[in-house]
């Protein structure tokens, strides 16, 4: 059964047009219009280039891309705050928008009657309001602020009071823009445990982010957009990977791009299949053989002896699930070359998700990293239905206590 | 209930609920227009008196010019100029407020998404409020200057009300989209305000109109809010013409009966219902930028 489409967005593109060059005031509209027909080379910027996106009921869904990549402005055409210049954008039922910092919040109003203003604004009558101002203060924290002009609040406070009142209003479409990170950690906890309740009740959320570790914790799609155009749309780690290929974060910090070399050692790549020079596999069943082969090359120019090759397959937020090492003393050979390094694993453990893989040469003698390289193309392992990162098997017994 | 059937409903509340942040709403224009109020009157130890005293003092100071400096030969003078002046001044402070609705609240329109019209109308509504204070004002200043206007001729405050709402909201929305675009629209109010004030028998008595332009005294109530203006005057001013201090009857109001003024009233409609259709037209066009002119 395919799930009801709760945002439909066809062939969306949004132009600007910079300010300068646009006739801001009647002045310049009779000046330009009597001397000239012609308005000049206007600045032109297309934020997004036809950008098709569907959500569909229950699906909670990550936006994310470098800086300017247009994901703020997909947000806004998606809320329908900006008219897209081309194509066309159709959201079902109640959308609650947190774009950016602010949330439509008068500075002179206290922040009860913020409160009330706001759920007006996004549909709710008075008489709902007054039922539910009790858990939005609550949830919210300022509970001895709330009589105060919100101009005295801290912006975290601020974005407290906004994601509070977008959650309760009982909305159909919830749009967030990066406003969780201005709250404190025990804050950000329990905006995390609220969207989860909200994926429980199949109500629709869409974020833009740039905690990737979010995106694959709480997603069930991600989203790459990346000068105005989508970029990758599907699996979240998936996407994320993608993400960080354009962001050059594939590696980590302080590499050069391309292979590495460090030391006098270069690990050039890694293949992931189910044989050894068997062909690439991305997915594989709890069970089946995995084997991984890193091409390294020591280099003539090479000051220190290579040693031991290391390979880690990490899961979400970069959690080491299992690792594997050459045996003491049969690393890399000291004599200059391009070696392969085998790791055969029999069978893969009953995991579920999308894994990376970690690979690291170790000095010779202090056994400490001489180089490394991470490796984004994921490895999907499926099993089972149940959520949870390693599928246990249970028995379960129901009995009349 | 069966499933598909359930899905079926979620889907007809979900479009109900979008239509719901789509549509002008009574409670929001409320809310709106409240919060205004608070905005403008918070901290001020006198409050919502302020919005009585503005117009009060204009009232005194144009009294004491147009009796003392020049005579305006009108008896009663005060309740004939507050009962015009109270009128225009709520055309012109409603259009003005409109005119700057949509700018002042640029925070909101650039972050939530509601129905964008409800802006101008609160602009309007505060005005109105405003009105709906100082009406009982006048009146009571009236009944102590010994006019009495239970009659008939009060009833035609109604429409007269009714235009003014209408003219003032089309008005207002027109100013309040082009203002977004082009940045002058408000300023360019405030003067024409000034202006228009004088093509309405506020100050003067309107009989004074009607010997300049003999034949062609229709022409001056081509203007709507001169209607306006002259039917809440017949309204509470009642006497068309009163005895003056020379003993005399002046002519003081435009008409003693009640057709002049319906019939005027009807064309002040028809003028005032095709602009409210442009402001709906205007309003549409530009509605959609203005997240982004902001």
């Amino acid at each position: 059964m395919s799930r009801r489409a709760v945002i439909e967005a066809r062939g969306v593109s949004k132009r600007f047009v910079s300010h300068s060059s646009r006739a801001t005031q009647l002045k310049e509209r009779f000046v330009k219009g009597l001397t000239t027909r012609d308005r000049g080379p206007s600045e032109e910027f297309w934020a997004l280039r036809d950008v098709d996106v569907v959500v569909g009921e229950g699906e909670t869904v990550g936006l994310i891309g470098p800086n300017g990549a247009g994901k703020s402005t997909l947000l806004k055409v998606l809320a329908g705050i900006l008219r897209p210049t081309s194509g066309e954008v159709e959201v079902q039922g109640r959308i609650a928008s947190l774009l950016e910092l602010g949330a439509g919040f008068n500075g002179e109003l206290t922040g009860r009657e913020n409160v009330y203003l706001n759920a007006a604004l996004l549909g709710l009558p008075r008489r709902e309001v007054d039922g539910l101002l009790e858990s939005i203060v609550d949830f919210s924290e300022q509970a001895p602020r709330i009589d105060d002009p919100v101009k005295h609040y801290s912006s975290g406070e601020y974005v407290k009071l906004a994601f509070s009142i977008a959650v309760h209003v009982d909305p159909d479409v919830l749009l967030v823009d990066e406003v969780l990170a201005v709250g404190d950690e025990a804050f950000a906890r329990k905006c995390l445990a609220k969207i989860e309740q909200f994926q429980q009740d199949g109500r629709t959320i869409l974020f833009v982010t740039h905690s990737l570790d979010l995106v694959t914790q709480l997603c069930t799609r991600g989203v790459v957009v990346d000068h105005g155009r989508v970029q990758y749309d599907g699996d979240p780690a998936f996407a994320v990977g993608t993400l960080r290929k354009i962001l050059g974060t594939d590696r980590p910090v302080g590499e050069p791009s391309g292979p590495a070399e460090k030391g006098g050692v270069v690990v050039h790549a890694a293949h992931v299949s189910a044989s050894a020079g068997g062909p690439a596999r991305g997915r594989f069943a709890a069970g089946e053989p995995f084997h991984l082969r890193v091409e390294c090359e020591v280099l003539p120019s090479r000051e220190v002896y290579p040693g031991e090759v290391g390979a880690v397959v990490m899961g979400a937020g970069d959690i080491p699930v299992w690792s594997m090492r050459t045996s003491k003393g049969h690393g890399l050979p000291a004599e200059p070359g391009r070696y392969l390094v085998d790791f055969a694993v029999d069978a893969v453990p009953p995991l579920n998700g999308a894994f990376v893989v970690g690979v690291q040469v170790d000095h010779a003698e202090t056994g400490l990293p001489l180089t490394a390289r991470r490796f984004d193309d994921a490895v999907w392992v499926e099993t089972g239905d149940l959520p949870g990162l390693l599928a246990v098997p249970a028995t379960t017994t129901v009995t009349r206590a | 209930m069966s499933a598909p059937a359930l899905a079926a409903d979620r889907a007809a509340l979900a479009s109900a609920r979008a239509s719901a942040q789509g549509r002008i709403r009574w409670d929001l224009l409320r809310q709106l227009v409240s919060k205004d109020l608070k905005v403008k009157y918070q901290g001020s130890a006198l409050g919502f008196v302020w919005s009585l005293a503005n117009p009060l003092f204009m009232l005194g100071i144009y009294y004491v010019i147009f009796t003392y400096v020049f005579d305006a030969g009108v008896p009663d003078y005060h309740v004939y100029l507050m009962a015009g002046l109270l009128a225009f001044t709520a055309f012109s402070q409603g259009v003005g407020n409109a005119s700057t609705s949509v700018v002042g609240n640029a925070g909101l329109v650039k972050k939530v998404r509601f129905p964008l019209a409800v802006l101008p109308l609160a602009g309007v509504g505060f005005a109105m409020v405003q009105l709906a204070l100082q009406l009982p004002v006048l009146l009571v200043i009236a009944l102590l200057s010994g006019i009495s206007f239970f009659g008939p001729q009060f009833l035609l405050l109604v429409p007269a009300l009714g235009l003014l709402l209408v003219l003032t909201i089309a008005l207002g929305t027109i100013a309040s989209a082009l203002n977004v675009r082009y940045r002058d629209t408000s300023h360019f109010v405030e003067i024409f305000m000034l202006v228009w004030f004088w093509t309405n028998p506020i100050l003067y008595p309107v009989g004074l109109v009607k010997d300049q332009l003999g034949d062609l005294f229709w022409v001056y109530f081509l203007n709507p809010t001169a209607t306006i203006v002259a039917t809440v005057q017949r309204a509470v001013y009642v006497e068309a013409t009163p005895i003056g201090d020379d003993g005399r009857p002046v002519q003081v109001l435009a008409d003693p009966g009640y057709l002049f003024y319906l019939r005027n009233l009807a064309l002040g409609f028809l003028v005032a219902g095709l602009l409210l259709l442009l402001a709906r037209r205007v309003f549409r066009r530009y509605q959609v930028d203005f997240a982004e002119d902001l």
